[in-house]
């Protein structure tokens, strides 16, 4: 199921990244090469190559079905866990190629972190849905830093002040802007590198999504963070790099700025015009 | 010979009459239109002609043997007095006569001429019933037929009467429900008039003395000895079923390729479907005699017959059941949740011990639940295995008995019915109506708001 | 600022050494549990195999049984019978049947033992052994249903008395258990169940091939018998099973699906209706012997319906499954697509149209599957069974579901009882093999006509 080098025909396809000129220091941590994906016998991904940028908001834009979704759960393998499904090229974080043998798919997770669509709190109080990560990872030797990891996690995800006096309570429990936060602020608690966020807004009301946006906001000052969504206007509001795929293929990739501004290919432009979608 | 002409009868009735209603309503169609199909019309007269001769015959059968006894009442000599058991045989005597089956010893020429007038007059009476019944129907049939008219409404009528008949139907399991009821609660009390509940409830001892006199309860009753048994037998198979069902389930859900699933799953299946007979028999004579063995092996004495192999081959029974309905129940838990899990870089198993199970415990607590009431009410299995000994001990290698064993003997020996020894079998039925019920209703209940939540 | 940023790199390098030095334990972890997961299915499977491996090694032997094959001399001698009656003319009827009755019983009063044992001595002779065997003995090899068999012959053929003919005869049940090797040859004579001349007469045989293995059709088409347990047969139990699956059919499938339909398409959501609803789940799982114990109060002691008979046996069965049918039922018109319901009442079919023209055809498949599953459920139940009086024994088909009669798994019940274990023991396997058989075929039917129905629609 793993990566296997896979022969695509679509080479032709491959979208070579232009430069990022205007984000000097932004080191490429993630870069993928040639990825390609099939659901049995259907490829759903073709052949995408792109770098993201340390310590920066990249966000995929597309129509629904277009892919951004199954390359996005490339990047922590989660495509494993799908019946059928195959991955072919190359993805490397800091050098690494995340599907080398050598490496537990484990390990590749804690480091790379995931928010899904819809918020899953655990069936467990706010404190173990928190904690679970770090006791499986064994990460945390003690009650008291257990409690100093809860802590800090989710003063990070900015629900601390609303639910330190109920830490038993399930974390099912809460609203659902407050769900998510609680699963970004699992997500912290491993300590990843990098967070991938599967349109983390898009079961949230327009209260909670800003909320939620602005913690994406304060969270790229330390992680590494890659957004899918179906808003464009989100994409513009989070990101400093934009990808627009289409029919699984990457179409564009650059400055967020340029992307809606400018944008270089005539389907980008009519995805950003509202012609297709 | 009569029910095969009575249904002959009913039947060309019906025929007949659905045929009247389709014709003459046909022939009323030219004059306007109908508010029915011309069908609705002939099952309308069909139904007219045939439900009357059917209650004709309905009164006829909860009537007859009261006529008959009246009939009978005339003919005996009078110095036989009612209600004596003489009535009772001499009665017995003529309708034997009368039915051609003959009786033993000499029979008295009064005898003879009263049965054969017995048999004459139930003869005629029949007949004349049957006749009765198909004029009533011709009648309704006659009438109902001069009603015909293109405004009738036919088919609500039938409809009426088809709905009728399924609120019926329906009502049937209400019936039984009911009749359960009743009847385990009535012979309980006649039961409680010889043994008082708490002798039966708390009793330690279990011996119902079988005497020669059936109205004198002279032996003990005392259910706890079941009760320990029972509960015993039901924990060991759950602790068979449990890990062994759960365990399957979860590999099938979580780890088996789609394939492999579907050709285990049904082999494991076939566990369910196997009659509980086969697996008391299997019990016996295999599993029993192999545990003796293996407890002699570790030096250990084990009954060929005991707790442990009835409790462990109906866990055998069990982990269909068990397997099965985890497995709805682990696949309810939304796929969200498994992803959190895995995504956070916890392996699949901490995933399903740490997050899934405790999602669809709930659920499983329920199905474990219902188990635990199949086990209780499992009945040949701890009749052919579990050794019958109804003594208050707690050693699971020593022979058991169960409510559901004891129910059995009870009822199949030669106990006068209406004896404390047979009547004892429908006290512990209801105990064990009673504790099944509790517990189905706590797993439904469980089970249905756990689908519930994550519907 | 650069202080912070190398605390933040050296914690990562800490958390990734961290997990990585966790790894090792947990993925022992996770195979010891894929394991015991593995081990579980492995385990339930190896049930089911030992299971029937069980059954079918123990139980097939028992459908083939030794005979003997034997010249049976039908001897005037001992057959001392008058020629049968012939119907005078002038006779009366009656009179002509009593001294029809008078000749039948004259030949049961045969000895036909004698026959039996003159047979197995010329057999012996054939076999060119000199050894001598007593009457008792050679009666002893015989099945003594063989009496039964060699009158049944003269009653249907008089003219038969005076010939030879070539027969195989069963062997009796301790024959069949010698000649199987089920008795142990160490014991002393007076611990054995044959005499020592029987024994080696069946040897002898057996070398000669005279004494030899059939396939035993009688299982099928004899009825119990106690006095000769070798020709033992399932008939009855066949017959009074088909008798109550009749009255299962016939009463739980047309109830049960129009009850369901009720509940499902016509019935108001109220109290009264939901209290159905609660009552069917439960009655699903209320234990099967409450139901026997409601057929042995109300139908046996209330209505008086006769002890033993399928028609009882069926009602109680059909009670008990009712819940299936009506579940099953109402989950397959739950299933049909709500849309199929408006496009018929759009074009103006009522309700009753709408249900019995459109909606319950679809759910036939469904239907069907379900029934077939309820009946073979009810086809292996024995415990209500009991408690209405069909553990008696009954050595005759019944004719009517009136009558006394045995049943599949209340046979089974029976031979595992008998004393003669070491004969039935092998023998209550065997009719375990046909009632699975049948439980089989009956499921293979219910998935055959499932997927050729399901196809159709």
């Amino acid at each position: 199921m793993n990566a296997t080098s896979d022969t695509s025909p679509m080479g032709a396809n491959r979208i070579v990244p232009s430069a990022p000129a205007s984000s000097a220091g932004a080191e490429s941590r993630i870069s993928a090469r040639d990825v390609t994906v099939h659901y049995g016998e259907k490829q759903a991904i073709f052949g995408v190559s792109m770098d993201v940028p340390e310590k920066s908001v990249t966000a995929f834009i597309g129509p629904s079905g277009c892919g951004k979704s199954t390359f996005l759960r490339c990047f922590n393998r989660m495509n494993d866990t799908i019946e059928g499904c195959r991955v072919g090229g190359e993805i490397t974080i800091d050098g690494e190629d995340i599907h080398d043998p050598a490496l537990d798919v484990v390990e590749l997770r804690a480091r790379v972190g995931m928010v899904f669509q819809k918020p899953n709190p655990f069936p467990k109080s706010i404190y173990d849905n928190i904690a679970y990560g770090p006791r499986i990872h064994g990460l945390v030797k003690s009650k008291a830093e257990t409690d100093a990891l809860v802590e800090s996690s989710l003063k990070k995800a900015g629900l601390w002040k609303e639910v330190s006096d109920r830490l038993d309570q399930p974390g099912t429990g809460l609203s659902g802007g407050q769900q998510q936060r609680l699963c970004i602020a699992r997500t912290i608690a491993t300590g990843p590198e990098v967070i991938l966020m599967d349109e983390p807004c898009s079961a949230l009301d327009p209260i909670a999504t800003s909320i939620v946006e602005d913690l994406i906001h304060e969270l790229r000052e330390q992680y590494t963070i890659i957004i899918v969504t179906h808003s464009m206007q989100q994409a513009a509001r989070v990101s400093q790099k934009t990808a627009f795929f289409h029919l699984g293929k990457l179409i564009e990739y650059g400055e967020t700025e340029q992307i809606f501004v400018n944008p270089k290919e005539k389907q980008t432009e009519a995805y950003i015009t509202g012609r297709i979608g | 010979m009569t029910s095969v002409l009575i249904a002959a009868l009913a039947l060309i009735l019906m025929g007949v009459a659905y045929q009247q209603g389709v014709s003459r309503s046909r022939a009323l169609s030219g004059a306007s239109r109908l508010h029915s199909r011309p069908q609705y019309h002939g099952a309308f007269l069909a139904l007219w002609a045939t439900v009357p001769l059917l209650l004709v015959l309905l009164i006829w059968v909860v009537t007859s043997g009261m006529i008959q006894d009246w009939y009978i009442a005339r003919q005996l000599p009078a110095d036989i007095l009612p209600g004596t058991t003489d009535y009772a045989s001499a009665a017995s005597r003529l309708r034997n006569i009368a039915s051609g089956f003959g009786v033993a010893g000499e029979v008295a020429a009064w005898e003879t001429e009263a049965g054969e007038g017995l048999a004459r007059f139930m003869t005629i009476l029949r007949l004349s019933i049957v006749a009765l019944g198909a004029l009533v129907g011709i009648a309704c049939l006659l009438v109902m037929r001069a009603r015909l008219s293109p405004r009738l409404r036919a088919r609500n009528h039938v409809e009426t009467v088809i709905k009728t008949v399924l609120i019926f139907c329906s009502v049937v399991a209400i019936l039984t429900t009911i009749g359960i009821v009743l009847s385990l609660v009535t012979e309980t009390i006649r039961f409680f008039t010889y043994v008082s509940p708490v002798d039966f409830f708390f009793g330690t001892v279990w011996n119902p003395g079988y005497s020669t006199t059936s109205n004198e309860a002279s032996g003990s009753y005392g259910m706890l000895p079941l009760l320990v048994g029972t509960i015993m037998i039901s924990a060991i198979a759950m602790l068979v079923a449990l890990p062994v069902g759960l365990m399957s389930a979860i590999w099938l859900t979580q780890y088996a390729s789609p394939r492999l699933r579907n050709v285990i799953k049904p082999v494991i299946e076939v566990l369910a479907g196997i009659p509980t007979i086969v697996y008391g028999f299997f019990a016996l004579v295999t599993v029993g005699p192999a545990l003796a063995g293996f407890g002699e092996m570790i030096g250990l004495d084990i009954n060929a017959t005991s707790a442990l192999t009835a409790g462990i081959v109906m866990g055998i029974m069990i982990i269909p059941f068990i397997s099965s309905l985890s497995d709805d129940i682990i696949r309810q838990v939304p796929r969200a949740m498994r992803d959190g899990s895995l995504g956070l870089g916890a392996t699949k198993s901490e995933t399903i011990r740490m997050v899934i199970v405790p999602a669809a415990l709930p659920g499983i607590v329920g199905a474990i639940l219902l188990a635990v009431s199949r086990a209780i009410g499992e009945t040949m299995i701890v009749v052919l295995a579990a050794g019958n000994a109804p003594i208050l001990r707690f050693d699971p290698t020593e022979p058991v008995s169960t409510f559901t064993v004891t129910i059995v003997t009870a009822l199949t020996g030669d106990a006068d019915f209406a004896s404390p020894q047979s009547l004892v079998a429908f006290a512990l039925g209801l105990t064990l109506f009673v504790i099944t019920l509790m517990l189905n209703i706590g797993a439904l209940a469980i089970v249905r708001k756990y689908r519930e939540q994550y519907e | 600022m650069t202080e912070i940023l190398e605390t933040e790199a050296e914690a990562n390098t800490r958390r990734r050494a961290q997990v990585r030095n966790s790894l090792s334990r947990r993925n022992r972890a996770e195979q010891r549990f894929k394991l015991l997961g593995l081990g579980s299915v492995l385990a339930a499977m190896a049930f089911v195999a030992v299971l029937f491996g069980n059954i079918l090694t123990n139980g097939l032997p028992a459908f083939w049984q030794y005979n003997v094959d034997a010249e049976v001399y039908f001897d005037p001698e001992v057959i001392n019978v008058p020629d049968v009656p012939v119907h005078q003319a002038g006779q009366s009827e009656a009179d002509f049947q009593a001294e029809m009755l008078g000749w039948q019983r004259r030949l049961a009063m045969v000895n036909w033992n004698r026959i039996l044992v003159a047979s197995v001595e010329g057999a012996l002779a054939e076999a060119g052994a000199d050894t001598e065997i007593d009457a008792r003995s050679a009666q002893s090899i015989i099945d003594s249903g063989a009496r039964f068999v060699l009158r049944d012959m003269v009653l249907a053929d008089p003219a038969i008395i005076g010939e030879r003919r070539e027969m195989q005869l069963l062997l009796s049940a301790d024959g069949d258990n010698w000649a199987k090797g089920k008795l142990s040859r160490d014991l002393p004579d007076d611990r054995q169940q044959l005499s020592r001349p029987a024994r080696d007469a069946i040897d002898r045989l057996e070398e000669a091939g005279i004494v030899h293995r059939a396939f035993a059709w009688h299982i099928f088409t004899n009825v119990d018998s106690r006095s000769s347990p070798a020709s033992a047969g399932l008939a009855g139990a066949f017959v009074g099973s088909f008798y109550m699956m009749l009255v299962v059919i016939l009463l739980a499938v047309p109830i049960g699906v129009s009850s369901a339909i009720y509940l499902e398409e016509f019935a108001p959501k109220n109290p009264f209706t939901d209290l159905i609803e609660v009552n069917i789940n439960n009655l699903a799982a209320v234990p099967s012997i409450v139901f026997g114990l409601l057929g042995a109060a109300v139908f046996i002691n209330i209505f008086h319906l006769p002890l033993s008979a399928p028609v009882v046996g069926g009602l109680v069965l059909t009670l008990m499954t009712l819940p299936t049918v009506i579940i099953a039922t109402r989950s397959a018109l739950r299933a049909v697509p709500p849309s199929l319901r408006q496009a018929a009442l759009g074009i103006g079919a009522s309700k009753t149209q709408m249900v019995f023209h459109h909606v319950l055809p679809v759910t036939y498949p469904g239907i069907l599957t379900a029934s077939i599953l309820g009946v073979a459920q009810a086809l292996g139940e024995t415990a209500p069974l009991l408690l209405i009086g069909m553990n008696a024994f009954v050595a005759n088909v019944p004719a009517t579901p009136m009558d006394q009669s045995a049943a599949l798994p209340v046979q089974i019940y029976l031979w595992q009882g008998n004393e003669n274990r070491n004969f039935f023991e092998e023998r209550t396997f065997a009719a375990i093999i046909v009632l699975l058989a049948l439980m089989i075929v009956l499921n293979a039917l219910a998935i055959w006509l499932r997927g050729r129905l399901e196809r159709k629609a």
